[in-house]
Parts: C-alpha cells; sequence; structure tokens
C-alpha cells in the first residue's frame, strides 16, 4: 500500500513540475494520469503491482470531495442571493449536456460500427 | 475530571476532530447508500456534506476551521485523479474503439453544458460576474476555477456551483438514461464524466469498472474543451 502510494505521489510530483515548468493547460494531476497510462503501456508489470491499492482508493473517491463540498455552505448567501436562476441553470444544463453527450455517442457508436456488445447494461443491473 | 470546555477548545485547534468527522460522515452517507441498496439519490457526497454542515453549524465552526482538518482528505484528490490512470490503462483497447463516439458525446455534451447552462440563466436575469462563473461548472474544480478567473467570475462561487452540479449529475445520470434507453457503459459514463466532472465518474465507479474508465476520460477531454469553448460562449451571450 505504501509503495503503492508513493509510486502514486511520485506521478503527481512529475505531473505538477512538468505542468508548471511547461505551462501546459492541464492540471499536474491530469498530466500525471496520462504519464500513469504511458508508463503502463510501457512496462505493464506496474500496471499489477499497483492495481490493489489504486482500486480500492478509486472506490472511495467520493470521499475525497466531501471537504470541497462543505465549502457549499460557506458561500450559502451567494448562492442563495441567485437561487432559483442558478439552480435552474445547473439541473437544466446537467440534464441536457448527459443526455445529448450520451445520445451523440451510442449514435455515432452505431454509425462507425463501434459498438460494445462486452459494454452493454443488462436487465439486472443497477 | 477536566473541563469539557477546556477539552472542546483544545480539539477545535487541531485537526483531529474535523478529520474524523469527515471520514465517519463519509461512512456514515456510505452505509445509507448501501442500505438503500446502492440508489443514486443516496449520494454519500451529499449525505456526508449535510451532516458535515449541521455539524459546523450547531457547534458554531467557521468553514476554515474545518477545512484545517479536512485538507487531508482533500489532499486525496490528486493522487485520486492519477490514480484514474489504471482504469484508464486497463480499459485501452475499448477507448481505442470508441475514438469517434467519443470525440461526438465530447464535442456535443460539452457544448450543450456550457451554452444551455448560459442561455438559461441569462433569460433568468443572471449577469456579469455570476454568469461568468456559471459557465465552466461542468469542469473538474481546478481546471474550472482558472478558468473563471480569467473570465472575471467568482472562484469560491465557481467552485461551489462545480459541486453542485457533480452532485445532480451523480443523482440524475441513472434514472436519466434508463428513461432516454442508453445501455451501453461507455456513454453512460463518458456522458457523465464530461457533464458532471469527478462526482459523476465517482458515481459511474460504483456501478461500473467500464463505465468508470470513460468517465475519467470524459472529465478529463472536458477539462481542455471547456478552456476553448466557455470564453466564446460567454461573448456570446454577453457576459
Amino acid at each position: 500500500m505504501i509503495a503503492t502510494l508513493a509510486i502514486i505521489l511520485s506521478f503527481q510530483l512529475v505531473g505538477e513540475v512538468a505542468s508548471r515548468a511547461l505551462d501546459l493547460p492541464l492540471p499536474g494531476p491530469v498530466v500525471g494520469l496520462l504519464l500513469l497510462v504511458g508508463t503502463c503501456i510501457a512496462r505493464p508489470a506496474l500496471a499489477d503491482r499497483i492495481r490493489p491499492t489504486t482500486m480500492g482508493l478509486l472506490q472511495h473517491l467520493s470521499l475525497f470531495f466531501v471537504p470541497a463540498g462543505v465549502g457549499i455552505v460557506a458561500h450559502w448567501e451567494l448562492l442563495r442571493d441567485h437561487g432559483l436562476g442558478l439552480a435552474l441553470a445547473l439541473a437544466g444544463s446537467t440534464v441536457l449536456a448527459i443526455g445529448a453527450g450520451a445520445l451523440a455517442f451510442t449514435a455515432v457508436a452505431r454509425l462507425a460500427g463501434s459498438e460494445d456488445p462486452t459494454a452493454i447494461k443488462g436487465r439486472g443491473d443497477e | 475530571m477536566s473541563d469539557p470546555l477546556l477539552i472542546w477548545s483544545y480539539l477545535s485547534e487541531g485537526p483531529l476532530l474535523w478529520l474524523t468527522a469527515t471520514l465517519v460522515a463519509y461512512l456514515i452517507g456510505d452505509a445509507a447508500f448501501r442500505a438503500s441498496k446502492r440508489k443514486s439519490w443516496a449520494n454519500p457526497v451529499m449525505i456526508a456534506i449535510i451532516l458535515l454542515a449541521l455539524m459546523l453549524l450547531v457547534t458554531g465552526t467557521d468553514y476554515a476551521t474545518y477545512f484545517e482538518g479536512a485538507q487531508f482528505v482533500h489532499f486525496m484528490l490528486g493522487p485520486a485523479t492519477v490514480a484514474l490512470g489504471l482504469p484508464l490503462y486497463d480499459n485501452l483497447p475499448r477507448v481505442r474503439k470508441a475514438a469517434w463516439p467519443m470525440l461526438a458525446g465530447l464535442l456535443v455534451g460539452s457544448s450543450v453544458a456550457v451554452v444551455s447552462a448560459l442561455a438559461i440563466a441569462k433569460s433568468l436575469g443572471i449577469q456579469g460576474s455570476v454568469l461568468a462563473s456559471l459557465a465552466p461548472k461542468s469542469t473538474t474544480a481546478p481546471v474550472a476555477i482558472g478558468i473563471a478567473e480569467r473570465l472575471g467570475g467568482q472562484p469560491t462561487l465557481t467552485a461551489a456551483l462545480v459541486l453542485l452540479t457533480g452532485i445532480f449529475g451523480a443523482i440524475i445520470v441513472t434514472p436519466l438514461l434508463d428513461a432516454l434507453r442508453v445501455t451501453d457503459w461507455r456513454a453512460r459514463g463518458f456522458s457523465v464524466g464530461v457533464a458532471a466532472h469527478g462526482i459523476g465518474t465517482a458515481r459511474a465507479f460504483q456501478v461500473n469498472e467500464t463505465a468508470g474508465a470513460f468517465s475519467g476520460i470524459g472529465m478529463g477531454l472536458n477539462a481542455v474543451l471547456t478552456a476553448i469553448i466557455a470564453p466564446v460562449a460567454l461573448r456570446l451571450f454577453g457576459g
């Protein structure tokens, strides 16, 4: 677990340095993500080594958003002032974006013949 | 026995109390999520935030004090983002096969997210810096804040709007895409990653690993595209 954490933090560190040094439009952790994928392609053994701890970390991805989320409360007055407009804009645009994005994806998958029968939601799934 | 007020003043100064509270609130949220048979409305992030907000209110603690303790959990967002590289690697054959559908889903999802949010807000009388704060709300928080600053928005308002968008997207995605009969896990994950960033991706991972991998890709690609689309759309709406 500690070894995996050290590996992941090292990728983040290199990503942060690269993002700042090269003035990239992507934040450091995203650069670290890309570097991790590249390294796993070059050395597949790394993927197997970090898999247990990494997948455990991702199972609880929600947890890491909680501290920033509590910040919503700190900005409550600001949000309340424009409450209705912001709520409708957020809710409406999110529904439209998810729906339109998913339909565009499946329509083009059908057109391009790149459907994937191994990635279909079954009747019993959530 | 020592004065309870002394114990409280000790606890309220160090990170121990709010770090513990954050983990416990999340575990309660997660337990409620499981007890609801993993229904999306029992979102563990939302439950934990409500519990912690009530605790802050009752104890009269301000957010800065809370964050002193919770920052250790917050810090893990960075490593968790790097960790998204592993499911991406594991799904590479699938990802290569889905290049065109992803491009379509990205262009449509990203532009609809920005344009429809600005159109609805503008028609309800929102303008100026609040409109600029709203434009990048589907993007992952660090990128959204950077975009909002460049557009003349308010970074803290953007952060709150980003999180609310993520929670709403994570709650709505399952019933919405069931109603639209979208059964492709790749499309389900990808679209929620584009529209509802990391919180949407966390929801996708709870349901299906392929959906989670595609959601992570959608989130990453949208971070780049929104940086380009948001300024153009905002000018269009005269923000």
